[in-house]
């Protein structure tokens, strides 16, 4: 289920502006990896280039090389959607369908790809939901619509949403920013769960988030504003925010600079 | 010291001691409302310089005279204001009801006396000046089928081409068709007709009409898709450009290709403010005259066929009506006028309940 993901000089560009430069990074299958750092350092560019979901903003584009399990996925001739379909994504903001009911937001990647059967789509639907601690508050009002839900609840239908195409990777940018710490620890003991079957990888700006779900941290940084994004150190979890090796990641967990 | 603590440049509004201030009473603004009206009255008739309605004017003169002088007095300068531009807004509120309610008022009112079973089921085939009766059922028919091919031909390409606009196009191309939208969207009803009366009736259409121009009802839903084409396109891409993008990545990041998260997600997010912008562009063009009259040609005689021969529309039908020499046809104009409305608005709301049955209740 889960794959690995190798970065080898990732460099990416919004038009004439480079955002992040040769990024080198190998994130191991079945482990949660929490992306840090300042804001506009790139890791949310890092992040959505993992998935091509880069290249969706006109006049962005990626170099270098970036394969899941060995294979290249800027490959000419890799299917876009199939990239995204192994590797799915929660955003900062929730975003559940306004149009579809909590059952069609569920299974919207399902049905969408062609998946009509119904018993499979109300399966589906069951497991992912389950997976993602929603089914109990839910399974009374499948049919009302998914913006109906509470800020916490909704992400949680986006989390179900996500894994309910059974992706290997699943991408977390900052999922938890708009969310109440209750809502945030529902989220975090989701990753938990999650990470027995998928990879994760997460950008948070909650230092202790990354402590407390990560197994390897990657801190990124710029010099300053214009500059593109680099990866200062990545290493485990652990060792970043204890021992880190690098002067730069030390400033920064200990709240000296950004 | 104290010169130093308040320094003049920013001085900081004066603390209030109460939170409570004096108010008018309630009935204060009716009160001065029937004093405004009463020495308005007094003031016009008193110096035989008007009637009715220059009074009215004045007395909202007075009335909003009387009323900032009154708060001013009792209330203060920001609460008189307050109530200055009130009023003044409830009365531009007013201004833009009233020619609506009057219309509404003529149309129901001279309309009724021709509104019977007569009206909609005979046409003005063999009807002369001494004849009471006939109808305007051609016109109905006409209207019906000119507006719904036009309507056929224009919701397909216009939204598409917005589709494009918003979700394809790129550079100087998207930008061009924009451009001539824009432009399209100026184009006088007139010279639509005369478009398609020079391109399709007298060139294409002798094609299959033994070299004969084919005026029909279909050249008139040619012109009025040029009419509706550039509302349908703007309306659409106004509404595509307000759906989030979060929700297109949101349908992306499942793996859903580029054009099914269009038709599945983006469209019909839209789809409410779409179907406004597509009832605009209808009701637009039901009301157009002057292309049916040069390519569709009108016709007093019942003409099912849109492709071959003459056929009226119910605003062209307004239009010959109101300018035949017969004591009968004004009444006949007024009550096709008031089928005209009746018929946009049933539209309309059938359009709106027909987009919201899909929206799911809260």
């Amino acid at each position: 289920m889960a794959k690995r993901v190798e970065a080898a000089n990732v460099t990416a560009y919004y038009g004439g502006f480079k955002a992040i430069e040769n990024i080198n990074l190998t994130v191991e299958p079945k482990t949660v990896t929490a992306l840090i750092g300042p804001s506009g350092c790139g890791k949310s560019t890092f992040l959505r280039s993992i998935n091509r979901m880069h290249e969706v903003l006109p006049g962005a584009r990626v170099e270098g090389n970036l394969t899941i399990d060995g294979q290249d996925v800027y490959d000419r001739d890799v299917d876009v959607t199939a990239v995204r379909r192994m590797i799915g994504m929660v955003f900062q903001r929730p975003n559940p369908f306004p149009t579809m009911s909590i059952f069609e937001n569920v299974v919207a990647g399902l049905k969408l790809n062609g998946v009509r059967r119904k018993s499979i789509l109300e399966e589906a639907a069951e497991k992912a939901l389950r997976s993602a601690n929603l089914w109990d508050e839910v399974k009374d009002r499948l049919a009302k619509p998914g913006a109906g839900l509470s800020g916490g609840q909704q992400q949680r239908l986006c989390i179900a949403r996500t894994i309910a195409v059974e992706p290997q990777v699943v991408l977390m940018d900052e999922p938890c920013s708009a969310l109440d710490p209750i809502s945030t620890l529902a989220i975090e003991d989701l990753m938990f769960q999650l990470k027995d079957k998928f990879t994760i990888i997460i950008v948070t700006h909650n230092m202790q988030q990354a402590a407390r779900v990560s197994d390897r941290t990657a801190f990124f940084s710029i010099e300053k504003t214009g500059d593109p994004g680099r990866l200062i150190e990545y290493d485990n979890t652990q060792k970043i925010f204890s021992n880190p090796s690098q002067k730069k990641t030390e400033d920064y967990i200990t709240g000296r600079f950004g | 010291m104290s010169t130093t603590l308040t320094p003049r440049r920013a001085r900081p509004p004066a603390q209030p001691t109460t939170l409570r201030a004096r108010r008018l009473p309630a009935y204060a603004a009716p009160v001065i409302a029937v004093a405004a009206l009463l020495l308005a009255a007094g003031l016009v008739y008193g110096a035989g310089i008007g009637g009715p309605v220059l009074v009215v004017v004045v007395a909202v003169l007075l009335y909003l005279a009387g009323l900032f002088g009154a708060a001013n007095a009792v209330e203060g300068r920001r609460s008189a204001r307050n109530r200055l531009w009130s009023a003044l807004i409830h009365s531009a509120f007013v201004l833009a009801v009233l020619p609506l309610a009057s219309v509404v008022w003529t149309l129901v009112s001279k309309g009724a006396e021709r509104l019977d079973a007569d009206f909609f089921g005979t046409s003005m085939n063999n009807i002369g000046a001494r004849d009471a009766n006939g109808g305007a059922y051609h016109a109905i028919i006409g209207t019906l089928e000119q507006v719904g091919i036009a309507t056929l031909i224009t919701v397909p390409l216009g939204v598409l081409c917005a589709i494009y606009i918003v979700e394809y196009g790129r550079g100087r191309f998207a930008f061009a068709i924009r451009f001539f939208v824009d432009v399209m969207t100026g184009i006088p009803s007139i010279v639509t007709g005369l478009f398609v009366l020079a391109f399709w009736v007298l060139i294409v259409s002798p094609w299959f009409n033994d070299g004969r121009p084919g005026f029909s009802g279909f050249a008139a839903a040619l012109a009025l898709s040029v009419l509706m084409l550039p509302t349908v396109v703007r309306s659409t891409e106004e509404m595509l450009r307000l759906v989030p993008a979060p929700l297109r990545e949101g349908a992306y990041a499942l793996g859903v290709a580029k054009w099914k998260t269009i038709l599945r997600v983006v469209l019909p997010t839209a789809l409410p403010g779409i179907v406004t912008g597509i009832m605009l562009a209808i009701a637009r063009a039901a009301g157009e005259t002057a292309p049916v009259l040069l390519v569709a040609g009108g016709g007093a005689a019942i003409n099912f066929n849109p492709f071959e021969n003459n056929q009226s529309s119910l605003a062209l039908f307004v239009y010959q009506q109101a300018g035949e020499a017969s004591k009968y046809s004004p009444a006949r104009a007024w009550t096709a006028a008031l089928t005209l409305v009746a018929l946009v608005l049933v539209l309309t709301v059938a359009a709106k309940l027909l987009a919201r049955r899909n929206r799911l209740g809260r």
